[in-house]
């Protein structure tokens, strides 16, 4: 067909927005609640989505995802929390020193990789630390819809625990906060041994966590299908590397603290994205030939695609070696 | 109200018309003169005013006898219609994406009213005034999916999305081309798609089902799909096979250009927000192969395609029986000559039929 031929742009529709909260939680985490500039209703969204936050950083662009955590049927207010990190490449550091009420920005439209499983008899949800906040958004939905949820989050400690107080004192029967530093941990095979047929589990926090929690349930005789975790990898920073791109015909580099996809969007090279963070697929491109070693760090592509070099995923992969030619 | 609605049958009598409003605006799927699949997706936002393309959800002439033909097909067979248990949130999704899009696209014939959770839905041309209580299913006659689908042309199928995979559990079912909702339900993309030939081999359905998923809130998509249909039946259902099959026997060089209709899908897709789940309106138009050739660009176009049409494709939707007797009719109506690029009728451009 082609009754109006309109090309899809890069990343999720955007919706323009005004800062009106900014609200410390922790010593280390902060909300940010958002109102339409347009005064109209956002969207309703699914528990579990997220928003990609266009940040203009003294006229570089950042865009970082986050995870939804206000109440999805609120359309007046969108909320986010962002864990401050002080290692790494500066989005968490920009929203915390630089970005303030009154700001007007751009997030994304909501998407979801984390999606409920609608048909789960009940819904086990594991979080650690600023892993809590998909499921601050799930558990509103659920409570809506009458789903069936328990919580069990583990913190540091108490005063680092975001949102914990306030969701034991609502849910004092569904939720379980585990202390660090009290040595309390999530007794995890006992947790999985006792759940009844037809749970879901979901996990989110640190990557060490969502592997321990995948392979104890496998060990558990757990469906994979059962087992729902998303795992956002943030760009690592590397050596510089230099990329021919075949179809724009040029060349580009692409510096220690910038990504792949980030160089290609400097360079004005329109590339496909969604999540930024190498689980959703969207910006996976072609490797037309290549002389070095890619760094792999997406949970797209499978082991022996990653081996094979025909393919790269330039929101968080990179390249070391001689020569790399993409398709873009 | 703007559009003047037909009072007639897809069945027995069959007494469907075309208007010439209806035939200029016919979505005619060729967009060259040869055809071969592809996933043919762009996104739906609007089109040419006027056009099929042009709002959410398209409403026409036939609109009010659609509606009624839906409602004896039902009454049949309730089977068109199912949803799974956890498909009900989606359900209310779609109701809601329906009435705000056809409230905001023809005010004079539909009108929502919401203050909070209560909704009150009008619709003129079906004469229905309700007041409900939104997610809240015993303050409607129906489940919501079936409520709303009940009152919007086009078979509906609501996909749930997990593990990376579309499963067909949800939908309103009775102007199909040749598939059942009741043996499909519950299959996943690949399993509903089995038996269709080529497609797998040229990797259009990993393609596809990529695309699907990866469909976000507030950018819909849209494509198209044809068939051929003898008769102006809307359903065209493996469940009613034996009433219809031996109907495409009944062609003959004088009445083939009245009862042989091409059948072409209007595919929209939009992501659901509160499920997650993904719509899937499959709208069906209807043209009688006169009306077709009354407008010269698709009478030519449309010859050059059934001739060049590979085998399996003319086997896999129907007519290689009645192929000969399509091109015998069809190429009365090509002369030659070149056809325009793209699938408008450009009746001010392209030259009439010189034989």
């Amino acid at each position: 067909m082609s009754a109006s031929p309109t090309k899809a742009k890069a990343g999720a529709e955007k919706i323009s927005v005004v800062v009106s909260a900014k609200v410390p939680v922790n010593d280390l985490v902060t909300r940010f609640e958002f109102k339409r500039q347009d005064g109209g209703p956002f969207p309703t969204f699914s528990g579990g989505a997220h928003t990609v936050v266009e940040m203009n950083d003294a006229g570089r662009t950042r865009l970082n995802p986050y995870s939804l955590m206000s109440d999805p049927e609120d359309t007046e207010t969108y909320a986010i929390s962002v864990r401050r990190d002080d290692e790494g490449r500066g989005g968490s550091l920009f929203m915390h020193n630089f970005v303030n009420v009154g700001d007007q920005m751009n997030i994304t439209y909501p998407v979801n990789l984390f999606n409920l499983d609608l048909r789960a008899r009940k819904h086990l949800f594991l979080a650690g630390g600023i892993g809590i906040t998909p499921f601050v958004a799930m558990s509103k939905q659920l409570d809506r819809i009458g789903g069936n949820w328990e919580l069990h989050y583990g913190v540091r400690s108490a005063a680092l625990g975001s949102y914990a107080e306030e969701l034991s004192t609502k849910n004092p029967n569904k939720v379980h906060v585990y202390e660090d530093d009290k040595g309390e941990a999530i007794a995890l095979e006992a947790l999985l041994n006792g759940q009844p047929l037809g749970t879901h589990v979901y996990v989110c926090g640190p990557k060490g966590m969502i592997d321990w929690v995948r392979q104890t349930a496998k060990q558990a005789g757990w469906p994979d299908d059962n087992v729902h975790f998303e795992e956002f990898a943030a760009p690592q920073p590397g050596e510089p590397f230099e990329v021919r791109l075949c179809k724009s015909d040029r060349t580009i580099t692409v510096g220690e603290h910038e990504s792949l996809l980030e160089a290609l969007e400097r360079e004005g090279v329109d590339a496909p994205y969604l999540c930024r963070g190498g689980a959703c697929g969207q910006c996976e491109t072609d490797v037309i030939r290549h002389d070095g070693a890619f760094v792999h760090r997406d949970h797209w592509l499978e082991d022996e695609v990653k081996a094979s070099g025909k393919k790269i995923m330039p929101c968080v992969s990179r390249f070391v070696g001689a020569s790399l030619e993409i398709d873009r | 109200m703007t559009i003047q609605f037909n009072d007639e049958t897809f069945r027995d009598d069959y007494t469907f018309r075309n208007s010439d409003w209806a035939v200029k605006r016919f979505p005619f799927p060729f967009h060259e003169d040869s055809y071969m699949y592809s996933v043919n997706m762009e996104q739906h936002r609007g089109g040419p005013e006027g056009s099929v393309y042009e709002k959410r959800f398209d409403v026409d002439e036939h609109y009010v006898s659609e509606m009624k033909d839906r409602a004896i097909v039902l009454a049949d067979d309730p089977l068109r219609c199912q949803s799974l248990p956890h498909m009900t949130l989606a359900g209310w999704d779609l109701l809601e994406l329906i009435m705000v899009s056809k409230s905001e696209d023809y005010p004079d014939l539909f009108e929502l009213h919401r203050d909070g959770n209560t909704w009150r839905w009008i619709n003129k041309p079906l004469g229905i005034d309700d007041t409900f209580t939104f997610l809240d299913e015993t303050t409607l006659p129906f489940g919501p999916m079936e409520y709303i689908t009940r009152q919007s042309q086009g078979d509906f199928a609501v996909l749930d999305q997990r593990d990376d995979m579309l499963w067909m559990d949800a939908g309103m079912v009775t102007t199909q081309a040749d598939w059942s909702l009741d043996f499909d339900i519950g299959m996943n993309f690949f399993e509903w798609h089995a038996p269709v030939p080529k497609a797998h081999e040229m990797g259009i359905f990993k393609r596809a089902l990529k695309f699907l998923l990866n469909i976000q809130q507030g950018a819909p998509a849209r494509r198209l799909n044809w068939t051929m249909t003898v008769n102006p039946l809307l359903d065209t259902s493996p469940e009613n096979y034996h009433k219809w099959g031996i109907q495409k026997t009944g062609l003959t060089a004088e009445n083939i250009g009245q009862k042989q209709f091409l059948r072409v899908e209007l595919q929209t897709f939009y992501r659901l927000p509160r499920s997650n789940a993904l719509a899937f309106p499959i709208r069906c138009y209807l043209i009688a192969f006169e009306d077709i050739v009354s407008v010269p660009k698709w009478g030519r176009r449309l010859h050059r395609v059934i001739r060049d049409l590979p085998e399996e494709l003319a086997t896999y939707k129907g007519f290689i029986d009645n192929r000969p007797k399509m091109l015998d009719y069809l190429s009365q109506y090509d002369d030659g000559l070149p056809t325009s690029p793209g699938v408008w009728p450009d009746l001010d451009t392209e030259p009439a039929l010189s034989k």
